[in-house]
């Protein structure tokens, strides 16, 4: 089937508008695809594919890479369309560019944030109209040159070809077809012809990544540019009182000191998260130096007195409150309650979590009188650009953004505080800024993913069937403080209207508390489905141990017949029980869960699947306990099915890493409060796994034949779940609240007799 | 002082602040941004570069203990446009995700394939760069890959 479709003309013609070139950068700096010499023949065919003399297809990467792998799965998408072999292509960042188009911003390059796994669907029919138009083009070229009609020619790798059996090359056609009318309708080829998506493509920058090029945000200079270091207060909405900055100022190659303010007491986080003293130095070391010599006071803030024990205890007492708001209720849930044989009750908790990307925050930013440069790793380049607007009241189209490869994203930089700190800091400097965080830096001060306690019951009848279920979260809101969410329910990325098992029981309620905390949340990789698998998928595994059942034939029961129910949610508007049981099937299947019952002494198997922003996600891990309470991961299998699949290789690789993050998580990772000030500082508080304790993953992906999702997102959720319900099954500890770290070391020895030692 | 030594093979003067971690002569002094700054305290890897050709972590070393030796970065790895075997297993198993680690992690196996020609899974294990994508699978699978690629290499030579 192929699928007739208006190309976007305004974005397909665009040419030259808004040249990059001609800036004084040292390293360099992504184009727009535009030709730079008027009066030779154009090489450009819109704003995303130019055709080298020698053949070289190069075409414009328009997402933000972050590690997810779209500067390689986008560009595949255009060149599957303009039918040209993947080898001969090249790929180059796009910037961000402002337009306002009927009222409306947009870039010019559409969809360019990078986050919930948008990327492929959002891009899935646009890139692919935007790489049959350029073919269109060339096919007239060629019949203009030929005299036939252009319905008589066909392409193949690069090639417009005759009937009889003559070829023209793109490279030789480009500059007529630059000429020609751009189509108001194009043909996309059927799934059955693809040549390039759906086959394995390494990541496009690999060759420049081992050789150890100048990709991120950390490797780019600029002229004049001066290294800004911040001392920020250490804990929310403390104003600075005093600071000393004598000795800081006599350390050689400082050249200044600013102060930035931070927002107000309990105001939105409209700018950077906290007030600041900044110094300005030649290069890093000195700035370091400098820094350590600051001897800042901080007047009083409320958050001083925040801890994670007493933040625990608010929201214990918040799972038993009388009241919630109610994010869902169908059914009768109070008469299912009331009139049930029994009701099952588990508690779990969940930790604030560290984003932690490798490269810490970091901008390059230049402010001139009427424009402005900014050089960063992005996930939210439209962001970026209206919090510059906003700080500098430059006009947005004189905004420039140039997104670089980051240093891993995971949600924190959706976030655009350290832009902020950068323009200000370029705004009292007078020079322009290279904004740098240590990593000390990115752990006191990061959009944490929220902490949280949830209580899931269900209320059983006489034939022990599920007649009701009530699911209440106490958790500090992702929304709170959050400019872009004013005016969103507080369970936003917390809890869920149709979240499992909605519609699969005859009657649920589900319950949000908000809980207090001076902690700046955010977004952080799969928030939702990470936050409400674990709890879910335990409580499942628990009530299938007190109803005496194999947890999968009580999951698979419980999801009945394949059909598709509503979804609220991003991912939405429906789900489908069918596409979840497959890929808990086929996890079940490749760990062998029928060995469940016959393991060793000491082994346990576990399952978990769920339903992650439009794809299907299941882990089945089997695990050893030894007597001592050591844990190993034996056998890990992640299974996701995300549609049809444009990248095998960077899916799977998508799958893998997620799997093994969300095991680092919840083996290791937490981040606690005292006073107001995060505890954790650097990377031994927070022991992310280290090669000898990553298991290898088996990734199996259901390559079903519907349009694709995304793959950053899908490998996160259930593997927590999964593993706490395969150490269950090893040695009947049942961990309810992440991370595990030192839960089974404590337990197991007891429960085996063993002394500790 | 006058601080001299060979980088990349090439002999360099520093007369700066003999404390300033090599790190940061690195990157804001000889314009070699590959070495990768990650946490400060030597805890990740991902400043990792050769000292008289052992791994070693420069972020936290001054740059007087260089003085008289040589240090190699992932600048220096490939002899001009022909890789080195481990960038080349790099690059077949397609390790990267961010990529950010990657270049500690390379000059750790480097290393680790120089004393360990053919090393077991424990050894490949101990390298201890962290990758916060976790490519961890396919890093073990790179530096197998390597160590056929260096050892056909050797056969042929």
């Amino acid at each position: 089937m192929s699928a007739t479709t208006q190309p976007s003309r305004r974005q397909f013609l665009q040419v030259g508008a808004t040249a990059l070139g001609g800036l004084l950068v040292s390293n360099s700096l992504a184009m727009a695809f535009v030709d730079s010499d008027q009066e030779k023949p154009s090489k450009t065919l819109g704003d995303y594919i130019r055709i080298e003399p020698t053949g070289l297809v190069l075409i414009g990467g328009r997402g933000c890479e972050i590690g997810q792998g779209v500067k390689t799965a986008l560009p595949m998408l255009i060149a599957e369309e303009l039918d040209v072999s993947w080898q001969s292509v090249s790929v180059e960042q796009l910037p961000y560019e402002y337009q306002l188009v009927n009222d409306e911003e947009r870039s010019r390059y559409g969809a360019q944030g990078a986050g919930g796994s948008t990327s492929i669907p959002d891009s899935w029919l646009e890139l692919r109209q935007i790489g049959a138009a350029a073919r269109h083009l060339l096919m007239e070229a060629a019949a203009e040159q030929w005299r036939v009609s252009p319905d008589v020619l066909r392409t193949a790798q690069g090639e417009v070809i005759h009937p009889n059996g003559s070829r023209l090359a793109y490279v030789d056609l480009v500059a007529r077809a630059s000429k020609q009318l751009p189509p108001t309708n194009v043909a996309l080829k059927s799934p059955g012809s693809f040549r390039i998506i759906g086959t394995p493509a390494k990541v496009v920058d690999a060759l420049a990544i081992v050789r150890g090029e100048p990709l991120y945000g950390l490797d780019k200079r600029l002229p004049g540019a001066k290294v800004a270091l911040l001392l920020r207060s250490p804990v929310a909405d403390a104003e600075l009182s005093s600071v000393d900055v004598d000795k800081a100022k006599a350390v050689e190659g400082v050249i200044g000191i600013h102060q930035i303010d931070g927002p107000k007491a309990g105001e939105p986080y409209a700018h950077n998260l906290r007030a600041a003293v900044a110094v300005i130095a030649d290069d890093t070391w000195a700035a370091l130096k400098a820094r350590k010599l600051l001897a800042a006071k901080w007047k009083a803030s409320a958050a001083s007195k925040e801890s994670s024990a007493a933040l625990r205890k608010s929201a214990v007492k918040a799972l038993a409150a009388k009241s919630a708001e109610v994010v869902q209720e169908q059914g009768d849930v109070a008469a299912a309650f009331s009139g049930a044989e029994s009701v099952f009750t588990r508690d779990y908790e969940q930790p604030f979590l560290a984003h932690a990307t490798l490269e810490p925050q970091n901008a390059l930013i230049r402010i001139d009188d009427d424009s402005a440069l900014l050089i960063a790793p992005l996930q939210s380049p439209a962001g970026a650009s209206r919090m510059i607007h906003a700080l500098t009241d430059i006009p947005r189209e004189k905004i420039r953004i140039q997104m670089t490869r980051s240093g891993g994203g995971f949600g924190r930089r959706l976030s655009n505080d350290f832009v902020a700190e950068a323009v200000k800091v370029a705004l009292a400097a007078k020079v322009p800024i290279r904004l740098i965080w240590t990593r000390e830096d990115d752990f006191a001060t990061d959009f944490y993913r929220p902490y949280g306690m949830h209580r899931i019951e269900a209320a059983l009848d006489a034939d022990k069937q599920i007649s009701g279920w009530r699911h209440r979260v106490a958790a500090t809101p992702k929304v709170a403080r959050d400019p872009g969410m004013a005016g969103a329910p507080n369970w936003v990325a917390c809890h869920e209207k149709d979240e499992f098992p909605a519609n699969l029981v005859p009657a649920w309620l589900h319950e949000f508390v908000a809980l207090d905390s001076s902690l700046a949340r955010g977004w952080w990789r799969g928030p939702l489905p990470t936050f409400i698998a674990f709890p879910v998928q335990s409580f499942i595994d628990e009530l299938a141990a007190e109803l005496v059942q194999d947890p999968l034939e009580l999951r698979q029961s419980m999801l009945g017949k394949p059909r598709d129910l509503p979804y609220a949610g991003h991912g939405g508007p429906s789900w489908n029980t069918g596409r979840l049981r497959r890929v808990m099937d086929l996890a079940a299947e490749k760990i062998a869960w029928g060995r469940r019952g016959k393991l060793p002494t000491g082994h346990g198997l576990g399952i978990a699947a769920h339903f992650v922003f439009g794809g299907y996600a299941a882990h089945a891990v089997e695990v050893v306990v030894s007597d001592s309470g050591e844990l190993k991961v034996v056998r890990c299998v992640a299974v996701a099915d995300i549609g049809r699949v444009v990248n095998p290789l960077g899916a799977e690789a998508q799958i893998m890493g997620a799997t093994i993050d969300g095991l680092s998580t919840a083996l290791n990772l937490e981040i606690t409060v005292e006073k107001g000030v995060v505890q954790q500082s650097n990377f031994p508080d927070y022991p992310l796994l280290k090669m000898a304790n990553a298991p290898d993953v088996e990734v199996h992906l259901v390559n079903s034949q519907v349009d694709p999702g995304g793959a950053g997102e899908m490998g996160i959720a259930t593997i927590a779940p999964a593993l706490c319900n395969a150490i269950f099954n090893a040695c009947g500890k049942r961990i309810r609240s992440l991370p595990i770290t030192n839960q089974l070391r404590e337990a197991v020895p007891k429960k085996h007799g063993v002394e500790k030692g | 002082m006058a601080i001299e030594f060979s980088l990349n093979g090439i002999k360099t003067v520093f007369d700066g602040d003999e404390e300033m971690p090599l790190l940061w002569y690195l990157r804001d002094h000889a314009g070699l941004t590959g070495t990768k700054f990650g946490c400060g305290i030597a805890a990740c890897g991902a400043c990792t570069v050769h000292l008289d050709g052992a791994a070693t972590r420069s972020c936290v070393l001054p740059i007087a203990a260089v003085a008289g030796k040589n240090v190699a970065t992932i600048e220096g790895l490939a002899n001009g446009v022909v890789l080195h075997p481990v960038q080349q297993a790099w690059i077949e198993e397609d390790v990267p995700q961010c990529g950010y680690c990657q270049a500690g992690q390379i000059m750790a196996a480097v290393d680790l394939l120089k004393k360990q020609p053919n090393p077991s899974d424990e050894q490949i294990n101990q390298i201890s760069n962290l990758c916060r994508c976790g490519t961890y699978p396919r890093i073990r699978r790179a530096i197998r890959r390597a160590a056929v690629l260096i050892n056909q290499q050797e056969e042929r030579t």
